[in-house]
């Protein structure tokens, strides 16, 4: 595999026991960033950082617009913005048309990053109900990234990596304690 | 939506901004370049366009299409008391203080269909200051003003809206402040009475007024940082002294040497002009 310069990690219903599963296994000097893109509901006070940064040595944040991405960061997506990858490698906020009934729409980050890390992105969808993500995962391999799913017998909710297996080429399908070797390999 | 590989790519953006400005005087080459070529991906798809070619030729040879085009390319997504906690503390905070002028004058730059536009209003009106108020609401964008003025919104949101509106402090039933029509609400006169709904385009005119409040939450996140810069200017020369600038959620102020002339507001993104 080539060179990774960002993970981008989406998930809906389910995903988040599996985040909290895998962040304190991850080693603590990655070599790139990790982009995390989790529907959840608007107004509930972001506490996933939070709630994240409590699992890994890692820098955990929300994600700020016309940030810089750094290497070494986790990045959450804040609720109620699309997160989209600028070519600078910086990120930009857009509060448009909600895509998949989410916004945050999986699609929109993986996207926009497929075309700006090409060969270097690779991309995660893990458990939910609905099909976001599978969209990205298309354009991802595309562009010539990695794509991997959560293998969905191990999902809470099996329809999102189900739908994406379907309509998308899957280069990996992991378990969830298979997961952190993944992507500390990456690096 | 799915974004085809290079259906457009970064050049052809670049040209297609370059001829709104030749053509029409519209400068959209500050914007956020991932936002805005996402928004013309979605209008090639959306409007069936067979070549770029052909897009392109719409675009500067049919006038109708090229303002789909600046219709469809700005983000005019809003909502009534959105963030149910920023319109908290303008009822709480911000207004009462600006009650103590003769004229409040108010400017809500970016103001898409009018949904805050009247969200403001209404909470003058709880406050018994909509009387000596005036809400300039301002766009780039003449259609989505065109319906602002109509004040009309769907009744298919007025659950949400009214939650918000309770949220946000709102004591009053919520229903009593339009007459369901069919599938749309439509806000009492009173209401719009004291909105002047007008074009402004934050690129390129200029200040046109002095308010004590300025409210810009849904434009500047798609502007790159010197465009963000050069608007801040213009809120600060179309302010008065310890007048009120209101920003989005995300929005931030620090990375601006302007943000020197700014008190922030505990808890959310409102500061007060001090020098």
């Amino acid at each position: 595999m080539n060179k990774c310069d960002a993970l981008i990690i989406g998930g809906s219903a389910g995903s988040l026991d599996v985040l909290l599963k895998v962040l304190p296994e991850l080693n603590p000097a990655l070599s790139f960033p990790i982009i995390i893109v989790v529907h959840r509901k608007h107004g509930a006070d972001s506490l996933l950082p939070e709630l994240l940064a409590g699992r890994t040595r890692l820098i955990v944040k929300e994600i700020d617009e016309k940030e810089p991405i750094l290497a070494g960061t986790v990045y959450v997506a804040p609720s109620d913005y699309h997160t989209l990858i600028e070519k600078d490698r910086s990120f930009s906020l857009d509060c448009s048309e909600k895509i998949n009934y989410s916004r945050p729409a999986i699609d929109a980050t993986f996207q926009t990053a497929a075309e700006v890390y090409r060969d270097k992105l690779v991309c995660l969808l893990l458990s939910g109900s609905n099909a976001d993500g599978v969209n990205g995962l298309i354009s991802v391999k595309a562009w010539g990234g990695t794509t991997v799913i959560q293998d969905p017998k191990t999902a809470q909710v099996a329809y999102m990596p189900q739908q994406a297996a379907t309509f998308a080429k899957i280069d990996y399908t992991l378990a969830i304690e298979d997961m952190a070797e993944f992507i500390n390999l990456l690096s | 939506m799915n974004q085809e590989l290079g259906v457009i790519s970064d050049e052809q953006v670049e040209i297609l901004l370059g001829d709104l400005l030749e053509y029409y005087g519209y400068d959209f080459t500050g914007y956020s370049k991932a936002s805005i070529k996402r928004r013309i991906l979605r209008l090639y798809a959306l409007d069936k366009q067979l070549s770029f070619a052909e897009f392109r030729y719409n675009i500067n040879n049919d006038t109708a299409y090229f303002k789909r085009f600046v219709e469809q390319i700005t983000v005019n997504v809003t909502e009534m008391f959105r963030d149910p906690g920023f319109f908290k503390t303008l009822r709480d905070t911000v207004l009462p203080k600006l009650g103590t002028y003769p004229l409040i004058r108010i400017w809500l730059a970016g103001c898409s269909t009018g949904e805050e536009a009247y969200s403001v209003s209404i909470i003058l009106k709880e406050l018994n200051l909509l009387h000596k108020s005036l809400i300039y609401a301002t766009d780039i964008n003449p259609a989505v003003l065109e319906k602002a003025g109509q004040g009309m919104f769907a009744m298919s949101q007025m659950k949400q809206y009214s939650e918000n509106y309770i949220q946000s402090g709102g004591t009053k039933d919520f229903s009593s402040y339009y007459t369901a029509n069919y599938s749309l609400a439509k806000f009492s006169d009173e209401l719009k009475g004291r909105i002047i709904f007008s074009t402004h385009n934050l690129v390129s005119d200029h200040s046109f007024n002095e308010f004590q409040l300025i409210l810009c939450r849904n434009v500047l996140i798609y502007f790159d940082r010197d465009l963000q810069h050069k608007v801040l200017s213009l809120f600060a020369e179309s302010m008065e002294g310890l007048g009120y600038l209101a920003l989005g959620s995300k929005a931030k102020l620090d990375f601006s040497p302007l943000s020197r002339n700014y008190k922030r507001v505990p808890g959310e993104k409102i500061w007060r002009k001090v020098s």
